[in-house]
């Protein structure tokens, strides 16, 4: 290869000298965008360390929220955000599981491709449409709630976790399906027991992305769970979470609240990259065993 | 198989211990008496509320949950009622109170500051007149080294960078007190502009909440923005002085907002409602405000309101200095007391104490 | 062993029964979801609409103090910060694409692979906050003055380079938008060049083919549909993006020629207005109404991403 090549510029031609240059220059560009886009990304994680690690302290763990000009910490944001998306996998993992099993065995071929179709277009439409909704659904009627904000953040990873769901069911191979029919079990027993534990660490992927994004995610929550500066456990009041103390301290110019919410944004960053880290391996191991 | 697999219990041990852990950690301040009240509006007034609010559960047994989200926003949710108190930083008009049965009273008066970031400032040199806030505002002038602001400033050199006028994207009553301000010193600008809580602006761009503000001027270079005097301060940002009807170039501090206070006529305004701009004493800051509450007549819960808020004209004064606002006058105090027993809005008890 | 069974027998008709009903339930809930979704914003915006009429879309008015509210100005903002996204997403994703599926061993290839796509992780509020405190301040002190020497001169191309270097503005959110969309766009183009038959691409090799050669005219003619559809789906990602956005936009309500002006989008001025706006007021209702116009452009730009998609991944 290296001698025809060595050939070919040999008989000098400057077609073909102009091809190699071109070859070359889209190489180098193609190597400085990757270079581009890993220096954004270490530029943003180097940022966060930088700002947010001077804030990360037992106090600021286990203090609450304070006014402007006291010292204060992160407790209820932290503790909201979990709730928060706790509730809202509670919610999506069965919704979003029971639909990723219409997609995959609904006989209608018609019906499932359709809805396939707008989980796709959910899974992309703005999630601040989302807090619209559940807004109107939710808040006109009940007021502001930590529940309103899990609602919001279920819609979000339902269509995910479904399609997930259904990809992994897909993935199962037919022999499994069918020696379970073969043995005389009834359908739902086949996909309940025989397909889903298969199909295990697919839809375990998609809930741990699902959980990812859903931390991370402000826009629905600003309409839903609106944010309290202090404290309660109730779910049908106002919570904090984490994005929306973000949003309120970066917007702000006082250097404490700043600083906060720069740790803030490291925690997030840090158990979502977390996250998606285990969701990888988690998805080489299991395309290891197989 | 099954999804108890050792692993999954570990991580649901791990899971709930962390919960304990917070569990444990949260303070419990579920003292069966303390009352909760909700407060929205005005953000220049938060860090007074807020730190009146952590001081006084000691004393009073009210909590005070004071959300920031502008004076519309207070306004319009006092009115719906779906919070205890509306915060505001422009008086009400009477008819509007008499129609929702509402009472005002003012809690601290304020200073707007200009605040500007130019390179190569030092700090509070800066010359402006309200003529040429007003043209900049209106993208008249665009330069920092315009001839006219050039003229004032003879002692510094300016860069010619542009300026990037920054202003409140929230219904706010700063922006209701600046763009007064403006309207005030230049005809042009009344005629075009006026005053009002948000206006549709020729140039610039907004920030959400008077920290914004201050954040969007600190992070622009040759940014120009209005924010309340303490928020000025605590971000170490640059004041302009400016040109008051006297004649004389002013900075903001609390002398010059006090100097405003004194000349305003207190016992004679109607509802509170005086006008602090532009007053005529030759030390005054022109751009003054002072800061109101609404609550609902004769309710039970505007009682707790008045209750924390009795605390804070007794107790608070430290703290709002030591904040940069001015406590109102004793005068004004007592009428005050006056004007909720009236409205049956005075909590007895704490009187009493 | 014998009471399970006859357990099961009992329940034999219920629970399959039950069983599929709940299946059609999960369906059903992703369709209903869906319609509620697009009903409920245009049923709040209909006073909007009626007040309004087809001005809501051309004018560019916003003014609170006088009940004056229109979508044009956020429209125009939506559709400019999202296509310098798109314009500025399409060289690099494909660059790093290229690279990483043709160009790299593939023991390195899979690492960086993963870290590009934990930049797509990072929520957009972070990345807000990234571009507002470390952005800016670069865009304003050397991109756009940069840009502005160069372009400044130049008849027609300067207007859109004209204004104040303030770092906020239209140019900065399409920006941080590309770093957005980016990833989502790459993975779709790896995944698409992949699906290349690799008999194709040895014979061209073969022929005696540069690899750009082989990238231009083999993988890209094949792949086309889904290089398409992956950058209209990062488009549809970007029209929608909140906060990241609202970091740096500025939100003016102007329609501008210059990208180094202020401006706003849909989804930041809803995320700006909805606080300060009274349930049942007109503002509300404007405010929904201009979910609803995110809402269709959404859907059609999203409905064509799949729709070239389909195509090209069914082949899997």
């Amino acid at each position: 290869m290296a001698q025809d090549v060595k050939k070919l510029q040999g008989r000098t031609n400057h077609l073909i000298t102009w091809r190699f240059i071109k070859n070359r220059l889209m190489t180098v560009f193609a190597f400085s965008t990757i270079l581009v886009m890993l220096c954004i990304l270490i530029s943003v994680l180097i940022t966060l360390f930088i700002n947010g690690l001077s804030g990360l302290s037992f106090f600021t763990l286990t203090h609450m929220t304070a006014p402007q000009g006291l010292p204060g910490g992160l407790l209820n944001p932290i503790l909201g955000s979990m709730i928060q998306v706790g509730i809202a996998i509670i919610i999506a993992v069965p919704t979003g599981i029971l639909g990723g099993i219409f997609l995959a065995e609904c006989s209608n071929k018609k019906l499932s491709t359709i809805i396939r179709f707008i989980a796709d277009i959910m899974m992309s439409v703005p999630s601040i449409l989302i807090g619209l909704f559940v807004y109107i659904l939710l808040v006109m009627t009940m007021g502001y709630s930590a529940l309103a904000g899990s609602v919001a953040l279920a819609l979000l990873a339902l269509p995910v976790i479904a399609r997930t769901t259904e990809e992994a069911l897909n993935m199962v191979p037919s022999a499994i399906h069918e020696a379970g029919f073969a043995l005389g079990a009834p359908k739902w027993k086949v996909i309940l027991f025989i397909c889903l534990p298969a199909a295990k660490g697919g839809i375990i992927t998609g809930i741990l992305l699902s959980i990812s994004r859903m931390a991370g995610e402000t826009a629905p929550l600003l309409f839903t769970s609106l944010g309290n500066s202090d404290w309660s456990w109730n779910i049908l009041k106002p919570m904090a979470s984490l994005p929306l103390t973000i949003y309120q301290y970066a917007d702000s110019a006082d250097d404490t609240w700043i600083k906060l919410a720069w740790t803030a944004a490291l925690l997030i960053t840090f158990f979502v990259l977390c996250l998606n880290l285990i969701a990888r391996i988690y998805v080489d191991r299991h395309r290891k065993k197989d | 198989m099954s999804f108890f697999q050792n692993k999954n219990l570990r991580i649901v041990s791990v899971v709930g211990l962390s919960f304990a852990f917070f569990a444990a950690v949260l303070p419990n301040v579920k003292a069966q008496d303390v009352v909760t009240i909700t407060g929205v509006g005005s953000s220049f007034a938060a860090p007074l509320y807020q730190n009146w609010a952590a001081s006084a559960v000691k004393d009073i047994n009210i909590k005070v949950n004071y959300q920031p989200l502008g004076s519309s926003a207070g306004k319009n949710q006092i009115i719906a009622k779906t919070v205890n108190f509306g915060a505001l930083d422009m008086a009400t008009p009477i008819e509007q109170l008499t129609k929702e049965d509402l009472v005002q009273f003012p809690t601290a008066i304020g200073g707007v500051a200009v605040v500007v970031n130019v390179p190569g400032l030092k700090e509070g040199h800066l010359r402006l007149t309200g003529d040429i806030v007003a043209d900049i505002y209106a993208g008249k002038v665009t330069k920092w080294n315009d001839p006219r602001i050039v003229a004032i400033n003879k002692e510094i050199t300016l860069p010619a960078i542009d300026i990037a006028p920054v202003y409140r994207a929230d219904g706010s009553g700063t922006t209701q007190v600046f763009t007064s301000y403006l309207s005030k010193e230049s005809a042009n600008w009344k005629k075009a502009y006026g005053s009002n809580t948000s206006i549709a602006w020729a140039v610039g761009m907004g920030g959400r909440g008077n920290g914004a503000v201050a954040s969007m001027v600190k992070n622009i270079q040759g940014g120009i923005g209005y924010v309340e005097y303490a928020y000025a301060l605590q971000n170490h940002l640059n004041t302009a002085q400016l040109k008051n009807v006297a004649g004389d170039f002013v900075s903001i501090n609390e002398d010059s907002i006090k100097a405003a206070a004194k000349a305003a006529d207190w016992v004679h305004a109607k509802n509170y409602d005086v006008d602090l701009i532009d007053t005529k004493d030759a030390a005054s800051w022109p751009i003054v405000s002072t800061t109101y509450v609404l609550v609902p007549a004769q309710n039970k819960n505007s009682q707790e309101v008045t209750k924390f808020f009795r605390w804070g004209f007794e107790h608070g004064d430290a703290i709002a200095n030591q904040l940069h606002y001015i406590p109102l006058p004793v005068v004004v105090k007592e009428k005050i007391e006056k004007t909720w027993e009236y409205a049956g809005v005075a909590g007895k008890e704490a009187k009493a104490k | 062993m014998l009471l399970k069974q006859a357990g099961y027998r009992k329940d034999k008709k219920i629970i399959p029964y039950l069983f599929t009903s709940l299946m059609w339930c999960g369906g059903a809930l992703i369709f209903l979801i869906f319609l509620g979704l697009i009903f409920e914003l245009f049923w709040q915006g209909k006073q909007a609409f009626s007040v309004f009429g087809f001005h809501f879309i051309t004018s560019t008015d916003w003014n609170p103090g006088e009940q004056q509210f229109s979508a044009g100005a956020a429209l125009v903002g939506t559709l400019v910060s999202s296509c310098i996204g798109v314009v500025l997403a399409l060289p690099l994703s494909f660059g790093c694409a290229y690279c990483l599926n043709e160009l790299m061993p593939q023991r390195f290839s899979k690492y960086i692979t993963a870290s590009i796509q934990l930049l797509a992780a990072i929520p957009s509020i972070i990345l807000g906050m990234w571009g507002f405190f470390i952005l800016v301040p670069l865009m304003s002190q050397y991109v756009q003055p940069f840009l502005k020497n160069i372009f400044g001169n130049v008849p027609y191309i300067e207007l859109l380079f004209s204004g104040g270097t303030y770092g906020i503005g239209i140019l900065t959110a399409g920006l941080i938008l590309a770093i957005m969309i980016t990833p989502f766009i790459t993975a779709i183009m790896q995944e698409s060049f992949a699906n290349t038959p690799v008999m194709l691409k040895e014979s061209a090799y073969s022929l005696g083919a540069t690899r750009w050669e082989v990238m231009h005219q083999v993988i890209v003619p094949w792949v086309q549909k889904g290089v398409v559809g992956g950058v209209v789906l990062g488009w549809g990602r970007a029209l929608g993006e909140t906060m990241a956005v609202t970091f740096v936009i500025g939100n003016a309500h102007h329609a501008s020629w210059s990208l180094f002006m202020p401006s706003n989008t849909i989804a930041s001025l809803i995320a700006l207005e909805f606080s300060e706006s009274a349930a049942g007021s007109l503002k509300m209702s404007s405010l929904m109404a201009l979910g609803a116009v995110l809402m269709v452009i959404s859907f059609v730009v999203l409905f064509c991403s799949q729709l070239l998609l389909k195509q090209v991944l069914k082949s899997r």
